[in-house]
């Protein structure tokens, strides 16, 4: 059982104009009862941020589908960082496995690939919060 | 833990020097509800007074994010620093809610705006005490005005929007939205409408249903007094036509209820059932532990064996709880 409400931004960083799997991982996160605050499509790293701070996000989870991944993983790691947000960024969509461990090393707290059920996208989520918490 | 962890008052100092993030924390914590919850409230309202709060309502769709976000947009082209507080509903199932205002204000929405959404939580109770208390919070770290964008359903929802100072309701051309609006009581609260969507077809009958209506009567008790008659407002929030009319309107009605003294009422009519709702809580809350107490047990065994009746046994509960 979690002890509080978990609240969630979902957003695509960027130009990429795909939007059906952050829609479905929206309902999953929503179906297994947490607050999605849905951002949509071409945010940037300044906009989730804010949205973050003013949302007091648990956890940030981006879509990723045109390859741009491995540049803004880390740009959004960054910025998170300069704003002195501690909040836990979970990349989900077309990351090829090499480039997860780059990922990660850039401080993405995890990767869902295109194939993850609803309950890896869960426990994915779920556990990179309670992972912050106990920090 | 993340959140709860800095102290109440050094967050509210933080957030009154401008600090987001220290208010976006001070709002979640608003929104758990109990003792902590109203330490916030408390602390907001000694420095809150001053914002102007403004009720968007209407149907589920209606366009209510979209037009909040050029009204955002407006006001902060004429030096206001406006927050929104989005309520949208929870899943009564699993509790979850996707929350999806935001992308409908995000492009215009600046630097001096803060955007906050809130899911229902399935508790009215809870969100009456919520909502107040958060516009109390905007309020006091300076915001002005506040926007409350809130589905015109439910009876709390239309409570939320009744107690703005200005509530702007918006209907869609067709399908009898104007009339679904009077059912579910929003006329009663309208002080602006916005007929949204005015692009597409019936957009003047809808328009001509609303005349109707308030020359009927369908109007506030304020209005009748002070002879206000809420202004119908055309608007294509996609494009942005009708928005500077309606910030207008809101601006008017402020100024309106200044005159007139209307807005000391309003402000009055807010608190009180504030009051109210904290009150049935109260005494909600110590209903359920009362039953488990020695009295409540007395006076369930007496009920059982047919002694009293359940109402009286609710009185003499409720007047034990009151002497207490
Ligand atoms: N044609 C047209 N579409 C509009 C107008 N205003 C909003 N929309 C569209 O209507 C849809 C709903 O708009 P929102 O602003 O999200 O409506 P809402 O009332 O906030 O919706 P909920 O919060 O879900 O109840 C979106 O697709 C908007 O782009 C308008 O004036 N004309
Ligand atoms: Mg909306």
């Amino acid at each position: 059982m979690r002890n509080r409400q978990y609240r969630v931004i979902l957003a695509k960083l960027g130009l990429d104009g795909h939007d059906r799997g952050i829609k479905v991982v929206a309902r999953i996160l929503r179906d297994a009862g947490m607050e999605v605050i849905y951002l949509g499509l071409r945010q940037t790293t300044g906009s989730i941020v804010a949205a973050a701070e003013e949302e007091d996000a648990d956890a940030i989870g981006l879509s990723m589908h045109n390859a741009g991944h491995l540049t803004l993983g880390p740009k959004m790691t960054d910025a998170l960082q300069e704003a002195g947000l501690d909040i836990p960024l979970v990349i989900g969509g077309i990351v090829p496995d090499e480039d997860v461990e780059e990922l990660i090393n850039s401080g993405v707290a995890a990767v869902l690939g295109p194939g993850a059920s609803a309950e890896e996208v869960v426990s994915t989520v779920s556990a990179a919060i309670s992972a912050r918490d106990q920090a | 833990m993340n959140s709860s962890q800095e102290p109440i008052p050094q967050l509210f100092k933080s957030a009154l020097s401008g600090e987001r993030r220290s208010l976006g924390k001070l709002l979640t914590i608003i929104e758990r509800g109990g003792e902590t919850a109203d330490t916030v409230a408390g602390l907001a309202h000694q420095k809150a007074g001053s914002a102007h709060v403004v009720g968007v309502t209407g149907a589920p769709g209606s366009g209510k994010s979209t037009l909040t976000g050029r009204l955002i947009d407006l006001f902060s082209k004429t030096g206001y620093k406006t927050a929104v507080l989005a309520v949208d509903p929870s899943s009564p199932l699993t509790g979850g809610a996707i929350l999806g205002d935001r992308i409908r204000m995000d492009d215009l929405a600046g630097e001096d705006c803060f955007i906050r959404s809130m899911a229902t939580r399935g508790h009215s109770g809870g969100l009456a005490l919520a909502v107040p208390a958060a516009i109390q919070i905007f309020d006091a770290v300076g915001y002005n005005p506040v926007i409350i964008e809130t589905v015109g359903v439910g009876q709390v929802e239309v409570d939320v929007a009744g107690t703005a100072d200005t509530t702007v309701v918006v209907v869609t051309p067709g399908m009898g939205d104007a009339v679904q609006a009077n059912k579910a009581g929003l006329l009663e609260v309208a002080d602006i409408f916005v007929v949204n969507k005015a692009d597409r077809p019936g957009a003047n009958d809808a328009r001509r249903d609303l005349e109707l209506m308030l020359d009927l009567g369908h109007v506030s008790g304020l209005e009748e007094k002070t002879g206000y008659r809420p202004p119908i407002i055309m608007a294509n929030s996609l494009e942005g036509t009708g928005s500077e009319e309606t910030l207008k309107a809101i601006k008017g009605h402020a100024e309106h209820l200044k005159k007139s003294g209307s807005i000391k009422i309003r402000q009055k009519q807010r608190i009180l059932m504030e009051i109210q709702n904290r009150i049935e809580i109260l005494i909600g809350s110590n209903a359920k532990e009362v039953l488990e107490t020695d009295l409540g047990i007395a006076n369930i065994e007496a009920v059982l064996n047919r002694v009293i009746s359940p109402a009286e046994a609710a009185k003499l509960i409720v007047n034990s709880i009151l002497n207490d």
